[in-house]
């Protein structure tokens, strides 16, 4: 159980995917410009984690013991197709959740927080139920770190600043600055024991 | 996607067969060299961030990841061009990330058996290479439409602007983080690390510095321009 909530707060802020490992910069830098529109954003890269989380592990016990060299292309594409099938049902299913999440959901796919949460997952060795959890800690961190590079750039929006900083420049910036704040989370864990 | 470059001296894809070919060997200099400045993927397009700014903790380290993304870009890019008009419109994008995945997984096995140091270093992110934007961008924006020839020297070009993107990056949080390159010390004991600059915010910040610079040029260079024009005015 320790093990568990262990994986869990280091995936959310001690090793936060979007802050310590660069995994998922794309969405961070690109769809961080309105704080709603971040916030969903954030839930569907949970959504499809957690649906990576039990592919990965099914071809690493089912399939990849026979066939290492087909890690890569078997992550990808069994992910990739998985998530299409996903995003179908609930569009049978549930038109509402479908509005709110779907868009985003093939633009995930191919984003290297996923690949790079299945193969952390691999290296790691982790099973299914630390792998959910892993999933669950990672997918949180990454739509916190959304959240609040959202809130900022919201706030940086009306105030002046100098022309050459603007744009890409001032976020990458900004993002160091909260990068570092979350370094701070650092001593969680060896404070505590 | 990328902006797509429309730069083709030559008059696009239609005038190569009847081409001269000095004109064709400029038009093959011009797409390696748009890469390596004019449209450099890092400084220019901000593509392909994650591993960048994940692995430039170290030059050597900057150096492996550039030279494992040059082969998987050349090599898809050539195997892209040269299957172009046999792969169908509706699944290329699949297809394209399966030739890439092949090309990273040999990069990464060949990476593992012959500096298997580095590679424990680099971990997963060799094997991330395959969701690198800029690599998948330059199939769907140039390779798809273009003879391989072209393709190829579009790839070295965008490749080696990565590559010589990462160094510079690698080489000054080196230098700032741990007072050495390549592992060479260069300031003697006295000097103090600016260890931050080999975490993960250090990376954030001197990108971000690295862009400002840029930014910086490009202002002063309209800001000449503009100048020149009004002095050309005067004259008359």
């Amino acid at each position: 159980m320790a093990e568990l909530v262990w994986i869990f707060f280091s995936a959310l802020l001690i090793n936060n995917f979007v802050l310590s490992y660069f995994l998922g910069l794309c969405p961070f830098f690109g769809v961080s410009g309105r704080l709603d529109t971040a916030f969903r954003l954030g839930l569907a890269t949970l959504f499809v984690m957690v649906i990576t989380v039990v592919c990965a592990w099914a071809l690493n016990t089912f399939v990849l013991p026979y066939a290492p060299y087909l890690r890569l292309i078997s992550f990808i594409l069994v992910i990739a197709s998985t998530v299409q099938f996903v995003e179908m049902f609930i569009k049978k299913v549930s038109p509402a959740l479908f509005r709110a999440l779907g868009i985003f959901l093939p633009l995930i796919t191919t984003n290297c927080a996923i690949l790079g949460l299945a193969l952390f997952m691999t290296n790691r060795e982790y099973g299914l139920l630390q792998g959910l959890v892993f999933a669950l800690g990672a997918g949180a961190g990454f739509t916190l770190a959304l959240v609040l590079m959202a809130g900022l750039r919201q706030e940086t929006e009306l105030s002046s600043v100098p022309s050459i900083v603007k744009g890409t420049a001032m976020n990458l910036l900004m993002a160091g600055i909260l990068s570092l704040a979350f370094m701070g989370f650092a001593g969680l864990f060896s404070a505590g024991s | 996607m990328p902006s797509i470059p429309a730069s083709s001296p030559g008059g696009g894809s239609g005038s190569q067969g009847s081409g001269v070919a000095d004109g064709d060997w400029e038009r093959v200099q011009a797409e390696f060299m748009k890469g390596i400045w004019k449209e450099n993927p890092v400084f220019v397009q901000v593509l392909g961030m994650c591993p960048m700014l994940a692995v430039t903790n170290s030059a050597v380290n900057a150096m492996a990841m550039g030279a494992a993304t040059f082969f998987v870009l050349v090599g898809s890019s050539f195997l892209v061009s040269l299957l172009r008009n046999f792969i169908p419109r509706q699944v290329r994008i699949s297809t394209y990330i399966v030739i890439i995945a092949t090309f990273v997984t040999v990069a990464d096995f060949t990476l593992q058996a012959l500096l298997p140091d580095i590679h424990r270093e680099l971990g997963a992110f060799i094997s991330l290479i395959v969701v690198n934007c800029l690599i998948l961008g330059r199939q769907e924006a140039f390779a798809s439409k273009n003879t391989v020839k072209h393709a190829v020297a579009d790839a070295v070009g965008m490749a080696g602007g990565f590559a010589i993107a990462l160094l510079c990056l690698g080489s000054v949080r080196e230098i700032l983080g741990s007072g050495s390159l390549f592992g060479v010390s260069l300031f003697g004991s006295g000097y103090e690390p600016w260890v931050i600059m080999i975490l993960p915010p250090g990376g954030f910040i001197m990108l971000g510095l690295i862009l400002l610079f840029f930014n910086w040029l490009k202002s002063r260079r309209a800001h000449w321009l503009q100048s020149l024009d009004k002095l050309g005015e005067g004259a008359r």
